[in-house]
This record gives structure tokens, sequence and C-alpha cells, in this order.
């Protein structure tokens, strides 16, 4: 039982591997933007780990109920504000992505390299 | 609360308030003129507070009136107030140089978006560099990142395209490590306001978690700050932005992330970690040695001289990491120092490739012959700066080098050998200067060349001369910088003033 | 303990999925299963009693993202060409990183542990002052509008340069006619129009979506929600709209000028609150001073916040939508 209680943060290293890897071999750019966002979104998956608490529910208090458990309202918070983040430099890549393909008429990345050395 | 006591809340809210303004009035003129204001304005409320911090206090603002570590506090001491004052005074010099040349390279339908980019660049790092929060510092570490891959991307070449997408991919791995080490630091302590962490980490028992996190803070921070060999993302995206863009950057927004650097471990590890010294001189040490190599040796091959100068950078900034890693007062305040000088002498040979640029159309070291006779001024300035680099006495260059070969020297053998490395990569940095002054001065144009016989425009030269200037100034009069920086050295390593 | 099998499930379900995104070629799929990799985190985040960042996750992660993503496709290419070499490298830093976490975290403690420390020392501050201070049933929105207030300014601006970004990228420079495919992206956009279910069902819902979205934001104090997941939430129905519609009617439908007023003043009105609360004599972002009991000007002052937030996260996903959709009509 004390492993799979850490099964979320073996999952959590999992998924950054993936993301890293994708990142990293890939030369195709979407497909490296793809892996940067799962590589991002592993992170969301460390933090909302560690706002659970046996017994408990989401931190929104009820009136009349006594004695409640709740989770741990501030990971909620930080990764709330990591999601927006995550989606705007995504958005971000992406249109350099497209302006990319308009300039060099390829999105990968060895090819892109080659045309720059001819230059 | 008096205008005195909201200063520190300010000098971020100028700007943030400014970035929607100059993005939606699109009148011609408009956004850059509101940009500076805003900048100039920041950059004044910047120097009240490094005169406050100069006393040895310590300014915290609760935003939201809520106290720490439950709010967010800012915690602007002697470090912090000397970033502030350096990332505002380049944006509002490296603003007012751009005036012409970034209505040449911008143009007019860009320019609302370019210059609420520059203004959030400019919220974001002193945001940065102002908080005592670890989490806000990676909002607005995200923040200004986001705005420099826009600033990047406004340059003219198709090849800005490419770089600004490596230093997106560079920049978010690197963030994305900073967010997991504070992730693992609050599983240990469950705060995140940087104050409390410190007294908080050196009562975790069990320190793996904590090492790890150490490993990924200083890791993400090192891409960030291009620390050889992390730098790849740097030299294209320096050198394919606009020009008025990588002064700005030059100057500053490496810095930050070495500030970060420096705060985190040793406001946050060096206390509570035993044998903290020895992993951080392994770490920065071979890194520093090798970016000094590397960073000369790549700057000497280099045929573009706005490379060339970001090849120097990144053996400027193994200076700065050696100065960290000694963990001593003298170390730390050489470093700091050289934060700061590095970023005038840099700020302004950038300014004077600008001018260079917008005359001879290229920065081809090669095609630069006969700049000595035909831009006397900025070949001046660039040669001044160059000196600079070197770390010629009377430059502020040598300033810094003096402090870093004083903490050097107490490290025994270890330290002396540090300090032929020093002067093994001062010579190198000699060989990269002379091949431009080389070029420029001793060199006949080719019969083929366009001549070039009109020097850069009064708007970018007295800039620029300001700059070299203020240079000259914190050489000779040290008390504000190395002031600053040693207070803030003394309150890191926990010494009494 | 049924928690914990469906926990098991989920995650083992997201590992399977990054598998399948690393190893397909083709990107559309890619692109589809990322989506699903979203929706499936997004379960988990319910799982886990993350209520709002769980609807968050699902509006951007599964559904802007996801779209963001096609249009980018439509304007680049379909297929990932990479040369299967040199993979050495990616995989040795890839399984050292894993490494050292998989052995730091087995130093940290168990899921739901309630000893932890992170359930110890700022966390039950926020949960037992909340009803005091601030008097908002949702935790999560009082921390995230008022105790790190400061925090949400700053994500605002991060959503407001990527919009400026974006804009400045694609918004008006025109692109070479040699080098695009003309029409691909509304070719890719417009099909929908001739398929007549989708059409009816979508054009059903776009109302529903828009209306779920107020509720949102105004019900955020009360239960999950709040500014972000009612921008994205407004956001996706008027997308979804020029989905079904076509950019063009979509661009009718909210003005790429209105968008981008809305950008502007969302992220205006949240910094004015801070020089109002200044003015007013507190520090900045501080509501207490906005009202004369402390209590209604938090109330207040989040109500503006997280209006301002609505307004800029609605218009940026807008503002960005349409800056993709029109690049490839011209």
């Amino acid at each position: 039982m004390a492993v799979l209680g850490l099964y979320n943060y073996f999952v959590f290293a999992v998924l950054l591997m993936i993301g890293l890897y994708c990142l990293l071999a890939r030369t195709n750019i979407i497909k490296s933007i793809i892996g940067l966002s799962m590589f991002q979104s592993a992170v969301f998956l460390l933090y909302i780990s560690m706002d659970k608490v046996d017994g408990g529910t989401a931190p929104i208090i009820q009136e009349g109920v006594e004695n409640q458990i709740f989770a741990n309202p501030l990971p909620q918070v930080l990764i709330l504000t990591a999601i927006v983040v995550g989606i705007s430099t995504t958005a971000l890549a992406l249109a350099v992505a497209v302006r990319i393909r308009e300039a060099y008429g390829t999105i990968e990345e060895d090819k892109i390299q080659e045309m720059d050395r001819k230059q | 609360m008096t205008l005195y006591d909201q200063l520190p809340a300010l000098v971020v809210a100028v700007l943030l308030f400014t970035a929607p303004i100059a993005y939606m009035l699109r009148m011609h003129g408009f956004p850059w003129a509101a940009a500076t204001a805003a900048v100039v304005t920041s950059f004044i409320v910047a120097c009240s507070l490094a005169a406050t911090a100069i006393g040895g206090e310590t300014i915290i603002y609760e935003m939201g009136g809520w106290p720490a570590p439950y709010g967010i506090v800012l915690h602007i001491d002697a470090l912090s107030a000397l970033m502030a004052m350096l990332i505002t005074g380049a944006s509002s010099a490296a603003l007012i140089f751009g005036a012409k040349s970034l209505a040449d390279e911008v143009g007019e339908e860009t320019a609302p978006a370019f210059f609420a980019a520059w203004l959030l660049c400019t919220a974001g790092l002193v945001g940065m560099v102002i908080t005592g929060d670890a989490f806000n510092i990676f909002v607005f570490m995200e923040i200004s990142s986001l705005s420099t891959y826009v600033l990047i991307s406004a340059g003219p070449d198709r090849r800005a395209l490419i770089s600004t997408y490596r230093y997106i991919v560079m920049g978010t791995v690197g963030a994305t490590f900073y967010l997991i080490g504070v992730g693992f630091l609050y599983m240990v302590t469950g705060t995140l306001n940087t104050a409390d962490l410190g007294a908080r980490v050196g009562q975790v028992e069990d320190i793996r978690l904590v090492l790890v996190a150490a490993g990924f803070v200083s890791v993400g921070l090192a891409v960030k700050a291009a620390v050889f060999p992390l730098h790849s993302w740097m030299p294209n995206a320096y050198t394919f932005a606009p020009n008025a863009v990588t002064v700005f950057i030059a100057a500053a927004s490496t810095k930050v992330s070495l500030y970060v650097l420096i705060r985190v471990d040793y406001a946050i590890f060096q206390n509570s970690i035993a044998n903290h010294e020895v992993q951080l001189t392994l770490f920065l040490v071979p890194l520093g040695v090798m970016a000094l190599f590397a960073g000369s040796l790549l700057a000497i091959y280099e045929k573009n001289l706005k490379r060339l100068l970001a090849y120097s950078s990144v053996s400027q900034i193994g200076y700065i990491a050696l100065g960290i890693a000694m963990t001593s007062v003298a170390g730390l305040t050489g470093a700091i120092v050289h934060m700061f000088n590095h970023g005038l002498i840099k700020g302004g040979m950038f300014m004077a490739v600008a001018c260079l640029a917008l005359r001879y159309r290229t920065v081809n070291v090669a095609n630069l012959a006969g700049a000595g006779k035909a831009m006397p001024w900025t070949m001046a300035a660039f040669v001044m700066g160059g000196l600079g680099l070197i770390g010629v006495p009377l430059t502020p260059g040598f300033i810094s080098k003096w402090y870093l070969v004083l903490a050097a020297l107490e490290k025994g053998w270890l330290g002396a050998l540090l300090v032929a490395v020093i002067l093994i990569s001062s010579l190198l940095a000699v060989i990269y200067v002379w091949k431009v002054i080389e070029v420029a001065y001793f060199r006949e144009p080719r019969a083929n060349a366009v001549p070039v016989t009109e020097e850069a425009p009064m708007v970018m030269l007295i800039p620029t001369w300001i700059v070299v200037l203020t240079g000259i100034w914190f050489a000779l009069d040290t008390s504000v910088s190395v002031g600053l920086a040693s207070i803030a050295a003394k309150t890191l390593l926990g010494v009494a003033l | 303990m049924m928690t914990i099998v469906f926990s098991l499930f989920l995650l083992t379900m997201l590992v399977i999925v990054a598998v399948a995104i690393l190893r397909t070629e083709n990107l559309f799929t890619a692109v589809m299963l990322s989506g699903i990799f979203s929706l499936i985190m997004a379960a988990n985040f319910f799982v886990l009693d993350a209520a709002d960042v769980a609807l968050t996750e699902a509006v951007i992660g599964a559904g802007i993202s996801t779209v963001l993503f096609l249009g980018a496709l439509a304007l680049t290419a379909e297929y990932d060409r990479s040369p299967p070499v040199g993979t050495w490298v990616p995989l040795l830093t890839s399984s050292a990183l894993g490494g050292v976490i998989i052995f730091a975290t087995f130093q940290a403690p168990r899921l739901g542990d309630p000893s932890a420390i992170v359930h110890q020392h700022v966390a039950p501050w926020y949960l037992e002052k909340t009803p005091e201070l601030i008097d908002v049933p949702n935790v999560v929105t009082a921390v995230l509008a008022s105790f790190r207030g400061y925090d949400t300014l700053g994500e605002v601006f991060v959503v407001f340069t990527a919009c400026i970004g974006v804009m400045a990228l694609l918004g008006r420079v025109r692109p070479r006619r040699d080098s695009i495919k003309e029409g691909e992206f509304k070719k890719a956009t417009d099909n929908l129009r001739h398929h007549l279910i989708p059409r009816v069902v979508g054009k059903m819902l776009v109302p529903f979506i828009v209306l779920f979205g107020l509720y949102v934001q105004f019900h955020g104090d009360f239960g999950p929600g709040g500014g972000f997941q009612a921008g994205a939430l407004v956001a996706a129905g008027v997308i979804l709209y020029s989905l079904v519609e076509g950019g063009v009617r979509g661009r009718e439908l909210v003005p790429e000028w209105f968008s981008s007023v809305l950008v502007a003043l969302g992220a205006f009105t949240y910094t004015s609150v801070g020089v109002a609360s200044m003015l007013m004599g507190g520090r900045f972002l501080d509501y207490s001073v906005l009202a004369h009991d402390p209590v209604h000007g938090q109330h207040l002052g989040i109500l503006v916040i997280e209006a301002g937030v609505g307004m800029t996260v609605a218009g940026v996903m807008i503002t960005i939508f349409h800056a993709f959709s029109r690049r490839g009509i011209r």
C-alpha cells in the first residue's frame, strides 16, 4: 500500500520523461510543442497530488456542516495559475511555428538548420 | 499610507498599469512615449528604493495587506534594489536609444503590441527581483519570458523566428524545472515565502527531497541564465533580435535569473543544507571555468559582431558563476557588482553595435573596415566597452574582477588556480576585442564596398555615451555599486554589516 | 478504496495515452490524443478533490488548446517527418530526470496523508480564516483572488502577453503567397457547415455553454468556478459557434476590435482595483479599504477583479483563435 500511495508521483515522473523525450527527440516543431505541453501538465499532477487529504472534499465551506475535512486549497490556486501559463506558452509557440512554416516552408528543425547553414 | 510607503508596489504597478493603455491607444508614436514615460518613472522609484536600501534596511511590503507567509510580500533589500535599478535603467536607456531604430525595425502596425511587450518584459524582470515569494517569482518569470519571446520575434530576419522557438523551448523547460523545485520545497515545508522557506528548510529531517529541489531550481535557473553549457539558446536570440531589444535583454535579462539563483541558494539553502557550499562549488566552479574558456574561444572565432558579443556574455556569466560559487563576502560582492557592471558594459557595447548596424547595414566584423575613421565616436564607445570586458583599470570591469581575484586568493591553491584562469580568460578577451579593433581601425575598406562617411545620429550617439560615461563613473565612484553589493553579500551570508 | 482504484486506472490511462502521443506520426492523431490526455487529467484532478482545477483543465487543456493545435496544424503540416536518429541523448537525459524524481519521491508523504507537512503550516490558516476575513464559501476563490491576488494579477498579464504576442506574430504581417496553402484552414473549419447534425447540435449547445460560463463567473464565490473558468467557457462557446458557422460569421458575432478591447480592459480593470485601493489608503490590492466594512470591501474587490479576469481570458482566447483562423483565408 505504501507504494500505491506514491503512485501519483511515479506517474508524474514518467509523464515528465515522456514529455521531455518527445520535446528533445523529435525535430518536428508541432510534435515538440505537444511534448512541451505534456511536460508542463505533468507538473500539475505533482502539485494536485499534494492537496488530497483522506476523507476530504473540495475546499468549499458549506454552512451548517461541522467538522468537514477539506483538501488543501493552495496547490489548487497555484495550478490554476500554471494551467493558464501553460496555454499561453503553447499559443505563442504555435504562432511562432506558423510563422516558421510561412518563412521556411517546413516545420522540420533539421531541414531549417540546413537552410540556415546555406544562407 | 503615504506615497513613500507605496513606492515598492509602484515600481511594478506603474508598468503593469501602462501596458494595456499603450496597447489600446494606437496613435502615432504614443506607445513608445507611454512606455518610455512609465519605464523612466519606474527607474526613479527604483533609485529612491536603492537610497533606502543602502542604509542596510530591508523593506517589506504586504500585497493586499496580508502578512507573510499567508499573503505575498515584496522583499526589497540592497540586492533587489541594485537589480531593480539595473533593469529599469537598462530598459529606459534602450527605449530612448531605440526611439528611431525601433520605429524602423518594428513598423507602425506592430508598435502597440511591441511596446506593450516591452513594458511587460520590464515589469516581469522587476517583479522577479522585488518579490519575496517563490511561486510569485515563477509568475513574473513567465511574464518576462513570454514578452521577451515577442520582442525577439520582432527581428527583421527570418532566423529570428527559429531563434525565438528555441528560446521558447529552453525557457519553458527552465521555468518548469524551477516550478518542480518549488513544488518539492512546498512539499517539505508547507510554505512559499522565501524568508519562511529559509527558516523551515533547516528543520526538514530527511534531506533528500530538499537536495533534489535545490538541483531542479539551480539547473532551471542556470538554463534561463545561459550558464555554459546550457547557453545554446542565447547567441542566436541576441543576434536576431531588433538591436535595441538586444541592448535591453543583454544588459538585464540573464542577470535576473542569476539573481534568483543567488537568492534561492543563499537565502534558502545555504543555512539549511550541510555542506551546501561544497555542492555549490562543485556545481558552479566547473561550469564557470568552462564558460570562461568556451565563451571566449567561440567569440574569437565568430564573424558576426552581435554573436561575438553574445559569446563574450557567456564567458562573462562564467565570472559571475565563479563569484557565486566562492561563498565568501568578497566573492559574492564581486559577482553582484559584475552583474551590474557587465550590464552597463554590454548595454553600451550593443548600443555601439546598433549604431554601426544602422550605417553599415551589416554586423559582420569583416565588413566594418574603416569604421574607426568613418564613425569615430561610435567606435570609441565600443573600445571603452571592450576595455571594460578585458578588465583594464579605470573601467567598471576592473572593479568586479578585483573583488573576484581577492575572493579567489582567500581559497588557497584552488584559488590560485582560479586567479590564473581569470587572467588567461582576460587575455582571451583581449584577442576578441582586438580582432574588432584591428578591422575597424587598421584595415582599409574594400574597394567595392559602399563607403560610409556619416557618424551615427545624435539621438543614438548621446544615449550610448551617457551609458559609457555612467560606466566610467561607477568605476571611479564605487560607493553605490560596491556599497549596495557588499551590504547584499553580507546580508545573504548572515555577516554583521 | 474506490477512489484509489479509480485513480490508479486514470493514472495508468494517462501514461498509455502519453506513449501513444509519442509514437504516432500523424500529428492530427497526436493532437486528438493530447485532448484526451487533458480530459483524463481533468478527471483525475476531480478525483483528487480539485474541482476548480478540473474544470479549468477540461475547458482549457482539452477544449481550447486542442482547437489551437488544430488551427496550427492546418497552417503547417499533417505529418511528423522527424528522422529516427540520434535518440540516445534525449533518452538518457529524460531517464536521468525520471530516475532522480522517483528516487526523491520515495521520501514524499503518501497520497492523502493528513499529517503531511503541506497540510500543517499555511493551508489550515486559509481554511480557518476565510469565513471570518473574506466570507466566501469557496476557499480556492478566496486564496486566488485575495490572499494571493498579486499572483493572479501576474497571471492575467501572462495571458495578456500571450495575446499581444500572437497578434504581433499572426495579426498583421501579410503572409507570403507562395508559402501558404490558400484557404487550407478555411477548408478545415468550414467543413462542419456541410454536416447537418454537428451543425445543429453545435449551434444548440452554444447558448448553454455561454450561459454556463456566466453562471460560473458569478457563482465562483460559492461553488467551483471564477473568472478563469468562466472566461474560457464563454470563449469556448464563441469558438464552437465559429467552428460550425465558419470564421467569418464568428467574427461577425464577436468582432476582433471587441475582443481585443476586452483583453486590455480586463487587465486594466484588475490593475485599477489595485491602484484604487492604494488611493484609498490601503496597500496595493487590499480590497478591505474599498468599502466601509472590510468584508464588504473584500466581496466588492473580488467581484470586480474576477470580472476583469473573465474579460481578459475570454478576450484572449477568442482573439488568439481568430488570429489563427483568419491566417489561412487571406
